[in-house]
């Protein structure tokens, strides 16, 4: 039965990768390129790329790819849903866990550790995601940063958006909507 | 904060819409969640959301999506998980079932790639912006423990690429050290 094989199959992919993205893309290709054969690695590194362009998560992106390639819009909905299910039943203990006991001094104790080092990822996932724009995608670590493929409308982009968020008052999914707009102007009219 | 029916679709709104720009990894919901929810709702505050930064982080599963069931949970129970849920999951699934019908013509058309590499830069900008804000906010709290642990988990995080499950159960430990190191000093001063 396909869509019992794409639930468990991704719930495997929902339950074993831990810190994001990057960290279920193996999982990924275990179970979907060299277990059940359901795409070739080309088509698995397409959905890679098409990930890193396409808002979502990687594993959400790969489920339904898969799913709709094998099953159709079921197919689709079914690997989504395993891919989660984990996630959901963890995250929810966890929830109520943490809204029952977060006012013990001991919780806020590790808390309060927790919370510089929580500003300090969201800069790193902020400077990789920098580099990768500024880079046109071509940073692989940030020693070896490819001076020669740096995107200057990018880096344009970046400098304007950066001055209104700081200075108005705009929505932020708007600035992001128009810049991508802009993006989608300007990169095929300069880079003929 | 009422939970009708029009709070519901506000939530199930923001979570999409957030959802929907989660562009390159995704850690990035949670400054787009930090200004939504904590700066224009008000619907929690700031220490809470990097709370739920943690969990999300240090669970299985992807960060966008544990994210989103942590702030339902938080604001509406279970319901307010499902809401949310349904939000953080339909952009990818609806995107991807689109682009997996036409996926070759998409990954080579100038337009679509454009859109994206623009989001992108503007995505980064409200990063930026974001954590600009944060560690201000840090630096201005004078914990000396504080400052040292966001430094050095960003060294760690960045420059030594550490995995961030030993960045977030390091500064743990930390904060649980300097708890009780507080604690004792309190105790002898008594």
């Amino acid at each position: 039965m396909i869509y019992w094989e794409l639930l468990l199959s991704f719930m495997q992919i929902g339950l074993f990768s831990i810190g994001g993205g990057y960290a279920s893309m193996p999982l990924i290709q275990a179970q979907v390129v060299d277990k059940y054969h359901w795409l070739t690695m080309g088509e698995f590194a397409d959905i890679i790329t098409i990930s890193q362009m396409t808002p979502g998560p990687v594993a959400i992106n790969s489920a339904t790819f898969v799913g709709m390639r094998i099953g159709g819009i079921a197919g689709a909905i079914v690997a989504t849903l395993g891919c989660i299910l984990p996630s959901c039943v963890i995250v929810l203990f966890l929830s109520f866990i943490y809204f029952k006991y977060r006012d013990v001094s001991v919780v806020q104790g590790v808390l309060g550790g927790l919370r510089p080092a929580g500003v300090a990822l969201i800069g790193s996932a902020g400077l990789s995601i920098l580099l990768m724009s500024f880079f046109g995608g071509n940073t692989e670590s940030i020693y070896h940063l490819p001076f020669d493929k740096l995107d200057l409308i990018a880096i344009a982009l970046f400098a304007i958006c950066l001055i209104l968020l700081r200075k108005t008052k705009k929505d932020p999914l708007l600035i992001m909507g128009g810049a991508g707009v802009i993006g989608m102007i300007a990169y095929p009219l300069l880079n003929r | 904060m009422k939970r009708n029916a029009k709070f519901y679709w506000t939530l199930f709104r923001s979570t999409f819409s957030l959802s929907a720009f989660t562009v390159g990894g995704g850690f990035v919901i949670v400054p787009l969640m930090k200004k939504r929810f904590v700066d224009e709702l008000h619907w929690i505050d700031e220490n809470e959301m990097l709370d739920i930064a943690a969990i999300a982080q240090s669970t299985p599963g992807a960060i966008a999506v544990n994210a989103s069931i942590l702030i339902g949970y938080r604001l509406a129970g279970l319901l307010g998980a499902l809401v949310t849920i349904l939000g953080a999951i339909l952009p990818p699934l609806i995107l991807l079932s689109v682009i997996s019908v036409f996926y070759q013509a998409f990954r080579d058309n100038v337009y679509f790639t454009g859109l994206m590499t623009g989001m992108r830069a503007g995505v980064a900008a409200v990063i930026v912006d974001v954590v600009m804000k944060m560690s201000i906010d840090i630096v201005r709290g004078k914990d000396p423990v504080a400052i040292v642990t966001m430094v050095l988990a960003f060294v760690a995080a960045c420059f030594f690429e550490v995995n961030v499950i030993w960045v977030i159960l390091a500064s743990g430990i930390v904060g649980l050290l300097n708890y009780f190191w507080k604690k004792n000093t309190k105790g002898e001063s008594a």
